[in-house]
């Protein structure tokens, strides 16, 4: 089951006939995720991929049903796909695109706030809900179903850890990629909040990185909450040099509190398995979980 | 992208923000010139010789100096401009001054006393909303402030809806304990400010001192702004202002390469596909006893071009004694990647240090034997603690 998709969610592609969406969307159709269509604006009408091309959201709401919707468009239009998934009344909006600027995601993010929507990312790997869906960039088969949650801000990161999970002898239920921009849609504690409620999930990998907040927000509502679950942590940039933005434009040390040795210590006062390698993901899960249950 | 001072006032200034006003000057002769034509502006034979380079601090370091005569300005512009300006924000060996700004003093005596004060705007990450940050402790670093007197800063949040409001300006002023005439200049001078930084796309304004003169005037005496690469694309005018000698050449050469590339002062190199697994890469390598010589995110097309450039990148950094490449092949092949890497080997003739290959994902065992068979000097690994083994085994013994 897992949370935000799954067998059930009918997924659209924003930027369908380009080359990023063209060529994920043919990859999400082999995993099994149920592709109804997907929109480009201009070329309504025609097919591509043997699914429904439509103008906008609105009509491939209206007329396939979609509920999910993953985003390829490029960065100068990328915030306006999303207000325009938002206004047509999609549920999971998906983001994948790098480089938004900061000032329109400040609107994105203000316009969804009235709407009942959820938005993951941008400048993500997606979500995937093992053996049901994959609305992502992410390789499928990394990704052993099994009932292991994980939350990350960065891609290859979180297939390294679906993989060493794996390896372990476990499994994913749903990985979520919140991507790694100074602002996104769902951040660490809100997806750490839909594995804590669900029923197939029975454990977290949480993967953050330097720059701002969220790991700390999330460690403080799993203490707060009771530490339902075991969480296993790790925060990328250890030995990041203060200043300088690594790669993800969100992963910068400006202060004291956002630098990866921070955000440890707090996630470790909060009862969080914290590991310091992250070669040490897996393994420590199946301890953790041994334990557990010993 | 950080930009100059002067530079940085000058767009200030475009948008109605009162500022220091200065000159920027090459060489002492322009020193002189300059102080020539502030003096016939402001009627004053005092200047401040500003360094121009991308750090703050700079005072501390000896890069601001005031001079009160024509030969003074020669003197102090003289030993400035070509120094090796070392402050809290550069590194050891500082950074070279090129350019000086020669600004009027305005800390002239008058009517009332001087006041410096804090401001700054930039994104709060938690709301994803804009905050204008100031505080009553001006001229001071700011996280010294917040530790010791947090009670002196104040933050004003605008709500993208409406954009900045007037009473939220009246509000700064106030907050500040100014009335009269500077209480007016300091609601117009935070709104000018706001409505620079949302028009540029800019990513963090920071001035300090923002100052109140002894005749009631807020200017903003110094200015770091940060313009927002992401939002580049819409203000080529902006684009221009980008001074590559305040960057390191191989970060320059790496990013017209299209690599994500950052130089650290470690002893092993890496080649990472990834943002965060090139930050956590570089972490596995100070855990294994080696320090990372870099941050390289080669993204998604790791072909044997991109990998010979990356490495060619890599070892321009004579301190590199080995390299870890880590790749985790997604929708990536690992073969492919092994093959590029091959490839790359020997179009570079002989590469000095030792190379380790980690290759996990799709094709892995293929992508390990085609390494292991090259005869090349490269070690290969599939699990990520292998890599770190191999680190430790190749450069910490």
């Amino acid at each position: 089951m897992g949370v935000l998709v799954g067998k059930n969610s009918k997924v659209i592609v924003q930027g369908f006939t380009g080359g990023e969406g063209t060529f994920h969307a043919t990859q999400m159709i082999e995993y099994g995720t149920n592709v109804v269509g997907g929109v480009t604006p201009g070329k309504g009408g025609t097919t591509h991929l043997d699914r429904p091309v439509f103008n906008t959201v609105k009509d491939a709401v209206d007329k396939a049903g979609a509920d999910v919707s993953i985003i390829f468009v490029p960065a100068p239009f990328a915030a306006d796909a999303i207000m325009e998934a938002a206004d047509a009344g999609i549920k999971v909006i998906i983001c994948i695109t790098e480089g938004i600027p900061v000032k329109d995601m400040i609107y994105a993010k203000e316009y969804i706030k009235a709407r009942a929507c959820r938005l993951i990312g941008p400048n993500c790997p997606g979500v995937i809900t093992a053996g049901e869906a994959k609305v992502g960039i992410m390789p499928g088969f990394v990704f052993k179903q099994g009932r292991i949650g994980i939350v990350s801000k960065s891609g290859t990161l979180t297939y390294e850890a679906a993989d060493q999970v794996a390896k372990a002898g476990l499994g994913v239920s749903t990985a979520i990629g919140i991507g790694g921009d100074p602002i996104i849609g769902t951040p660490t504690k809100d997806a750490v909040e839909l594995l804590m409620n669900d029923p197939d999930t029975d454990a977290i990998v949480m993967i953050g990185e330097i720059g701002g907040s969220y790991e700390a927000d999330a460690a403080r509502w799993i203490k707060a909450n009771g530490n339902k679950k075991p969480v296993v942590g790790f925060i990328a940039g250890q030995t990041a040099p203060k200043g300088r933005t690594m790669g993800h434009a969100g992963a910068i040390v400006g202060g004291a509190e956002d630098t990866a040795q921070a955000k440890m210590a707090i996630m470790r006062e909060c009862g969080i398995h914290v590991v310091d390698s992250p070669a040490a993901i897996g393994k420590t899960m199946a301890e953790v979980l041994k334990s557990v249950t010993a | 992208m950080n930009i100059h001072e002067y530079q940085g006032k000058s767009i200030l200034k475009s948008f109605g923000v009162a500022i220091q006003e200065g000159i920027v000057a090459d060489t002492p002769e322009q020193a002189v010139e300059a102080a020539k034509e502030l003096k016939t502006k402001y009627n004053s034979d005092w200047v401040v010789v500003k360094a121009q380079i991308h750090a703050g601090g700079r005072g501390k370091g000896g890069g601001v100096k005031l001079a009160k005569n024509l030969d003074e300005v020669k003197e102090k512009a003289t030993a400035i401009i070509g120094m090796q300006l070392i402050t809290p924000q550069t590194s050891a060996a500082g950074k070279r001054v090129n350019k000086v700004l020669i600004a009027q003093d305005v800390y002239y005596p008058g009517a009332s006393p001087t006041k410096e004060f804090y401001m700054s705007i930039l994104l709060n990450r938690s709301t994803g909303r804009n905050i204008i940050m100031y505080s009553t402790e001006g001229g001071m670093d700011i996280e010294e402030v917040a530790e010791k007197t947090p009670h002196l800063i104040w933050k004003e949040e605008i709500d993208p809806k409406v954009g900045l409001r007037d009473f939220q300006c009246r509000k700064v002023a106030f907050n500040l304990g100014l009335s009269g005439n500077a209480f007016k200049e300091m609601t117009k001078f935070v709104a000018a400010l706001y409505k620079a930084y949302e028009s540029t796309d800019s990513a963090m304004f920071e001035i300090n001192p923002v100052l109140k003169t002894s005749d009631d005037k807020i200017i903003a005496v110094d200015a770091k702004v940060t313009l927002e690469d992401n939002a580049l694309y819409r203000h080529k005018d902006l684009e221009g202002l980008r001074d590559i000698t305040e960057e390191d050449p191989t970060e320059v050469e790496a990013k017209a390469a299209e690599l994500n590339y950052v130089k650290l002062d470690g002893n092993v190199g890496c080649m990472v596909n990834g943002a965060g697994l090139a930050m956590a890469t570089m972490d596995i390598i100070k855990l294994s006893g080696g320090e990372p010589a870099n941050f390289l995110d080669v993204g998604g097309t790791a072909n044997a071009e991109r990998v010979e450039k990356a490495f060619r990148i890599i070892l321009k950094d004579k301190n590199v004694k080995a390299i870890l490449v880590n790749i985790f092949g997604g929708i990536v092949r690992c073969d492919r990647v092994a093959q590029g890497i091959v490839d790359a080997y020997n179009n570079m003739g002989s590469i000095n240090v030792p190379i380790i290959v980690r290759l996990q994902g799709t094709n892995a065992e293929a992508a390990k034997k085609l390494i292991d068979e090259s005869g090349l000097k490269v070690y290969s690994a599939i699990q990520l603690q292998e890599a770190a083994d191999l680190v430790k085994k190749l450069v910490v013994n």
